[in-house]
């Protein structure tokens, strides 16, 4: 493993050179793949990522767990986010490797059609989605906000943060999903689903 | 059932995970990964590429390059609409812009693919290419007419004797930036060889524009090409035609007999999809004193790229906006080395009314007059240009209810006097036109024996709600339960259709299935009439009523499905259509357009310009809506581009070499949950008998239009500050914010 850093490091150095002649050759035909055990919905998945491999692109492209979108691969539009014990993060900024006997839940988890989740049910409802692409992350990004806001975890819109109650206004549910970017815009049907959750309205 | 607030029929699937985009179907073997490489020079030639240490590297099937790509079509200009010409890609050593495709690199992974792609060693012989739009104004062309054989110039009157006689005038130079569509799903797809044909699972808006330019490029018969597309996370004009991503893709899955996909990643939608031209617009406003309009003039120039003629229609909603007798558009082209420009969601209208609709703030700044009475005194009673009346203008309506709701009349008429602690409020308006659109589709509707009807056309859903709103139209159509019936688009064995933009795919899509279901109706009537074991063997079918699943005639009834399953026990079918506009002569009789009037409250920070919108209201007359909560969806989806539009968006080039510097969502700004208040959208009931003979006009592109200038009229109205330089950002606001009392 270490080797294989010290090599991709000389790789990613180099690249930016015309001359790439200094990498050593034998060094990039190892098979740089991992066997790993990822606990994904509740059950154990194992399978072999080259190292390279987000959890995103496990869960899409070695899992089949298609669910989760790929919109940046940057960390910048949110619709990777998927639950890791617990927590919303974007998938497409850690690698797979580091997720051994992590808790991952993804939106398959949630719910599925004829018993949906109240977060899916109310963005149904409130049509706070056009296209769909970034709705699950939309989604799994509400429920870790939900559990971080319950624990009273402040954000940049808490009036006074050493509360430990949280009111989740509007303004707080804006601040705390502006992690997750619609192009269509449906963000004030997201804010009303997200809302009608938070009070807890219909399930 | 049409005009309901049906949730979306696809939303279970899509709140779920479970809605299939283009990059993740299956079919077939393993697919391999295909990365694309884009040319680091804006103009030039490639002198030679390596690919020796390409191939070497791990997992590595192919690397295509002009080198060894396979001869392709032409771009045919003879073929009527771009969208479904040819888009050859790696056909010649030439780089037309920065980020055109010079490889795709197929690997068994996408890491391995991704990391080869970084070692394909090109070189090149640079050009001096040209950037640098405001430098190159000298440069401009007359094109020789805009989509549709719409002349690029109109005058009529005298503009220049109607200014000097007014007795107020405007005369005001504006720019707006380039744009980008950015849809949350890059383009992607999947092309899977079966012998001779390709299966190609791409991510578009016009699924018979994708099967004719991929055939037309690889020199295929449209035949052996089908092209699935199911859901498309999003568009906005970016996915009208397919790029790169697909011709390459299918290159490769053609030259390896092996499923292949390839998405392009962020940065690369901005350097090898498209881009919404860069604008200088001048505006001329002549009024007299009483606020009536003698002279309008609206001279639009745009970039295009210089191989690739495109010219965004920008000056043609000012043609039918308001009325003077005296009025000037024109319309000229810089050709660049830029990114080629395409249609990026309301194409025209958006740049062109943020700019025509902050000149009209500004008229009614110099009159003192209220700017929504200037516009109500402005109404022309038919179109002033075409001379034809107006199918179904409500315009003034928008903009009375639209004040009445939004309390209008606690705006000050003079800027910079409403504070709110360290907030400096103000109020703007503006108006919205857009026009109608209609365009050749064809859906199927096929009855069942289980009297499920279900509705077939390669129209597509880009989250526009096509699913459900053709669900509603075939249940009122056949007096089904929604639940009843079946929509499947966006298969290129289904009836073709011109698809998903310019907002015409509802009007299209609605309007052929109502036909379809007419004609079906009339099919099931013929048939138990006609059948002595029918109930309604022998009656008059003049009266009868579908409702229910069933068919009743004077209390008579039998249910669909046991028509069906008697006379044609595989199904009954009926296809409808519509037909291009040219030859539907409502459309050369009247100016068919929708309307709408928006409302925006910003507030900008009276020490550091910070602008944030703290309401909006728009007010739309549409026709008829086809569901209430999709259409407000919409058009509340398309405010926010204009909120973005006035207050973010803004592709910045790189002088060096032509490409774009800000190439990601981090970078280049849309709005963000935190960006966006509460924001409204009301429909008028309509109905416009002239657009089609459900009444229904498309909704996907109004809401921008004009929304942005309500936004830069609103923070004039807050700060004193009218900013021309799009988009409206704190260093331009700063300088000008009046001294705050301490």
């Amino acid at each position: 493993m270490l080797r294989w850093i010290a090599a991709r490091r000389r790789t990613v150095l180099t690249t930016s050179k015309a001359d790439e002649t200094d990498i050593e050759p034998g060094l990039r035909d190892i098979p740089e793949l991992s066997m790993i055990t990822l606990r994904i919905n509740g059950t154990k998945r194992d399978l072999e990522v080259d190292t390279r491999t987000t959890l995103l692109d496990a869960l899409r492209e070695h899992l089949g767990l298609t669910g989760t979108k790929k919109g940046c691969d940057h960390g910048q539009c949110g619709a990777c986010t998927v639950l890791v014990n617990g927590r919303r993060i974007n998938s497409c900024l850690t690698l797979a490797v580091m997720h051994e006997d992590d808790e991952i839940v993804t939106i398959e988890d949630l719910g599925e059609p004829g018993h949906l989740h109240p977060l899916q049910a109310a963005f149904v409802e409130c049509d706070g989605f056009q296209c769909g692409y970034c709705t699950s992350g939309q989604i799994c990004s509400a429920v870790g906000m939900l559990a971080e806001a319950a624990a009273g975890w402040p954000s940049h819109a808490t009036a006074d943060v050493s509360s430990s109650q949280i009111a989740l206004t509007d303004e707080e549910i804006r601040e705390r999903m502006s992690g997750n970017v619609c192009r269509c815009a449906a963000y004030p049907n997201i804010v009303a689903a997200i809302r009608v959750v938070a009070e807890g309205g219909p399930t | 059932m049409i005009g309901q607030a049906l949730n979306r029929v696809d939303g279970p699937l899509k709140v779920t995970g479970g809605a299939t985009y283009a990059y993740e179907f299956r079919d077939g073997d393993q697919p391999l990964y295909g990365f694309v490489v884009g040319a680091t020079i804006g103009r030039g030639r490639i002198t030679g590429i390596d690919t020796t240490r390409v191939e070497s590297s791990p997992g590595v099937h192919l690397v295509l390059t002009h080198q060894n790509a396979p001869a392709q079509g032409a771009r045919d200009l003879s073929v009527p609409f771009e969208y479904w010409r040819a888009y050859p890609t790696l056909s010649s050593p030439d780089v037309h812009h920065h980020g055109e495709p010079v490889a795709l690199v197929v690997a068994a992974t996408f890491e391995q693919a991704r990391t080869a792609a970084n070692l394909v060693d090109v070189e090149y012989a640079a050009e001096q290419g040209s950037y640098d739009f405001a430098a190159c104004q000298d440069q401009a062309y007359a094109p020789e007419s805009l989509i549709f054989g719409i002349p690029a110039d109109t005058a009529v009157g005298d503009v220049d004797a109607g200014l000097r006689t007014a007795e107020v005038q405007v005369d005001e130079w504006y720019t707006t930036p380039y744009e980008f569509s950015q849809p949350m799903e890059p383009p992607a797809c999947l092309v899977v060889p079966d012998g001779d044909d390709l299966v190609v699972y791409t991510s578009c808006q016009i699924v018979d524009a994708a099967r004719a330019s991929i055939a037309a490029t690889l020199e295929l018969d449209p035949e052996r090409v089908h092209v699935v597309t199911q859901y498309v996370g999003g568009g906005f004009g970016s996915k009208l035609r397919i790029h790169g991503e697909t011709i390459l893709a299918a290159m490769a899955a053609r030259a390896l007999q092996r499923p292949v996909k390839v998405a392009l990643t962020r940065q690369q939608m901005f350097s090898s999809v498209s881009v919404r031209p860069t604008s200088s617009q001048r505006v001329r406003l002549g009024a007299e004193r009483d606020g009536r309009l003698v002279a309008i003039a609206h001279e639009v120039t745009m970039h295009t790229n210089r191989h690739v003629e495109f010219i965004e229609p920008t000056a043609t909603a000012t043609r039918s906006l308001y009325a003077a007798p005296n009025r000037l558009t024109s319309t000229r082209l810089v050709p660049l080395d830029v990114l080629r420009g395409e249609d990026v969601r309301a194409p025209g209208e958006a740049p062109g009314l943020l700019v025509v609709e902050s000149a009209v703030d500004e008229l009614a700044h110099a009159l003192g007059m209220d700017p929504v009475e200037l516009r109500i005194r402005n109404e022309p009673t038919v179109d002033p240009e075409r001379g034809v009346p107006y199918s179904d203008r409500h315009l003034v309506e928008c903009l009375r209810d639209g004040a009445d709701r939004f309390g209008w009349e606690r705006r000050l008429p003079e800027p910079a006097r409403r504070r709110d602690g360290r907030w400096l409020v103000g109020y703007g308006v503006a108006a919205a036109i857009r026009v109608h659109l209609q365009g050749p589709t064809k859906a199927a509707v096929r009855l069942g024996p289980d009297g499920i009807a279900v509705v077939e056309s390669d129209m597509t859903d880009i989250g526009t709600g096509t699913y459900t709103i053709l669900t509603q139209v075939a249940a009122e159509g056949l007096g089904l339960p929604p639940d009843r019936v079946r929509v499947e688009l966006g298969r290129s064995e289904f009836p073709p259709s011109v698809g998903s933009g310019g907002s015409w795919g509802a009007g299209n899509s609605s309007t052929a299935v109502h036909h379809a279901c007419t004609a079906l109706r009339e099919k099931l009537l013929a048939a138990a009439s006609s059948d002595v074991r029918s109930p309604l063997h022998g009656l008059d079918t003049a009266g009868a009523v579908f409702s229910g699943g069933s068919v009743s005639i004077d209390g008579a009834s039998e249910a669909l499905g046991e028509i069906v399953t008697r006379n044609c026990p595989e199904g009954l079918e009926a296809e409808g259509e519509t037909v291009l506009l040219t030859e539907e002569p409502n459309y050369g009789a009247y100016a068919i357009h929708t309307y709408g009037a928006h409302f925006a409250e910003v507030g900008v920070d009276a020490d550091t310009a910070e602008i944030r919108l703290r309401r909006m209201l728009g007010v739309f007359s549409v026709g008829r809506v086809l569901n209430a909560k999709t259409a407000r969806s919409q058009l509340i989806g398309g405010m926010i581009w204009g909120v973005s539009q006035a207050l973010a968006e803004e592709g910045v080039v790189d002088m060096r070499s032509g490409g774009f510097v800000n190439r990601d969502l981090a970078q280049y700004l849309v709005p963000v949950h935190a960006d966006i208040p509460e924001i409204d959208a009301v429909m008028l009931d309509g109905f416009d008998d002239k657009a089609n003979v459900l009444g229904v006009k498309g909704l996907g592109e109004l809401g921008i239009c004009g929304a942005g200038a309500a936004v830069a009229n609103a923070v004039f109205n807050a700060t004193g500050v009218r900013v021309r330089d799009f988009p409206i950002t704190i260093e331009k606001v700063l300088p000008g914010l009046p001294l705050t009392e301490v």
